[in-house]
């Protein structure tokens, strides 16, 4: 339980830390909060020789809003994201994230980069339609949260690379539920739903490698009690869940209804925002 | 590496392994074992310290990282002359430990949420206690401890 040894770089800045992930050559990696890949070390299924700790790097914790979309810092922490209000559908899933002493560590960009299938932030990201910009050896990048999460814990990040900031446009109308065993652990089943105008996006997590759209199409009637039960049963019908201890596939397409009616009823009951 | 940190208000200066967690760097190389270790991969709370004021597992957090910050375990809780903090207190009269391993985590995670929330009721204690497993006694006492140690500061509180 104890980690294996590696070597420590405290990067000052991101050409830094991506130049020491270079010589490195595929044995780094990047050190954000810890709280997903220092129990992977712990438990010796991961052992990098060397260790590119990013949270001393100054200003990697900004959020502003910039003509609707939300630009976050690679190290924003989960209980900044909770306690902000300029994207409440990003406060509200952030909110889910595991204990206090788990938000207080753990980053929007780790969470991003390490694409847990049960993770509350690429749901969001996919369900904003969002980007992250990644700085690499070659330069800087953006990729979409179409692109990014490839499979189970896979991203679209190089080995050699580091998101540095994350783009959150922000929904018109929200809503966002979740069930999970125990406050704070992982979710069995969430539900990110935003409305961009007439566009609904509906995604789930938990329910396959990477976080589901449900295709939804445009909302050209009212949100009303009926259409959001046709909604539900079409996301229940849409997805395919695996089966394993914490859940049958059975009783995660029960949740993905019900998870999805829920979100979907905050969606239906956002207050229309001020005109700026 | 040769890092410095305060603990409970005391600096130290340290020479540690890269991969020495700060949970063991507190245990082992200051002989703090107040902060006790479970899982040692972040689920069990039992090591949950204080860093700048925020709770931190601190088996996830390597002593290299707490560079220049302020520690505070639960020996810092109680007076120096060994009067027990309000929470200690309550733990105590609520039966809220009994073997006491996860103790030390419940009662630095409680010190967090009270001072953040000095009024919680009782679902939020237990939302907010909720990652920090105890085998021994069925969280009705620590639910019981939190609550009351929250009413004790608020009495002290008063003018
Ligand atoms: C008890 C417990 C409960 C938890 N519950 C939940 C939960 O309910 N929901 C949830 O979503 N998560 C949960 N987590 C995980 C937590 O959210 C992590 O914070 C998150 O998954 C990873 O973020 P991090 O900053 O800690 O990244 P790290 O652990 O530091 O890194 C994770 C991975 O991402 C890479 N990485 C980190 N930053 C970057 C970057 N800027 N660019 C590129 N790659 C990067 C690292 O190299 C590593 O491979 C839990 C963790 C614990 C210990
Ligand atoms: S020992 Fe750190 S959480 Fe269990
Ligand atoms: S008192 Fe024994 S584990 Fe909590």
């Amino acid at each position: 339980m104890k980690c294996a040894r590696f070597s420590y770089h405290r990067a000052v800045d991101v050409a830094d830390a991506v130049t020491a992930l270079a010589e490195a050559d595929g044995e780094g990696k990047l050190l954000a909060g810890g709280q997903s890949l220092v129990p992977v070390m712990a438990l010796r299924m991961a052992a990098p020789e060397v260790i590119v700790d990013v949270n001393r790097i100054p200003g990697l914790d900004h959020l502003e809003v910039h003509d609707g979309v939300l630009r976050a810092g690679a190290l924003v922490r989960h209980a900044a994201l909770a306690g902000q209000t300029l994207h409440p559908l990003a406060a509200a899933a952030a909110r889910w994230i595991g204990h206090a002493a788990i938000r207080s560590r753990g980053t929007l960009a780790g969470s991003l980069a390490h694409a847990d299938p049960s993770a509350e932030l690429p749901a969001v990201l996919r369900a904003c339609d969002g980007a992250v910009h990644v700085a690499g050896p070659g330069g800087s990048r953006r990729v979409d949260a179409a692109a990014l999460f490839t499979g189970a814990l896979q991203s679209d990040v190089g080995e050699d690379e580091m998101i540095t900031a994350v783009e959150l446009p922000c929904p018109d109308a929200w809503g966002f539920a979740e069930f999970a065993r125990r406050h704070g652990d992982f979710a069995v089943v969430s539900v990110a739903a935003a409305r961009f105008g007439s566009e609904l996006r509906i995604v789930v997590g938990g329910v396959a490698g990477t976080p589901h759209l449900v295709p939804a199409g445009d909302l050209d009637g009212p949100l009303d009690d009926a259409r959001v039960a046709s909604l539900a049963d079409a996301a229940a019908d849409d997805v395919d869940p695996p089966s394993d201890l914490h859940g049958s596939a059975g009783h995660r397409r029960a949740l993905t209804r019900e998870m999805t009616r829920r979100a979907l009823a905050s969606v239906a009951a956002t207050p229309a925002r001020e005109p700026v | 590496m040769r890092i410095t940190l305060t603990v409970n208000g005391e600096q130290h200066r340290l020479t540690v392994e890269p991969r020495r967690t700060l949970a063991d760097a507190l245990r082992e190389d200051l002989g703090l074992t107040g902060t006790h270790l479970g899982c040692e991969h972040g689920v069990c709370g039992a090591c949950t310290v204080l860093v700048d004021g925020e709770p931190v597992r601190a088996c996830l957090m390597f002593a290299v990282q707490a560079e220049g910050c302020a520690v505070a375990t639960v020996e810092g809780l109680a007076e120096p002359d060994g009067t027990l903090h309000p929470l200690q207190e309550a733990f105590s009269v609520c039966h809220g430990l009994q073997c006491g391993a996860c103790t030390p985590g419940m009662l630095m995670t409680a010190a967090h949420l009270l001072a953040v929330e000095p009024d919680p009721d009782r679902e939020r204690i237990r939302a907010e206690m909720a990652g920090n497993i105890c085998r021994c006694t069925g969280y009705v006492g620590i639910v019981d401890a939190v609550a009351s140690a929250a009413a004790a500061l608020a009495q002290d509180e008063r003018p």
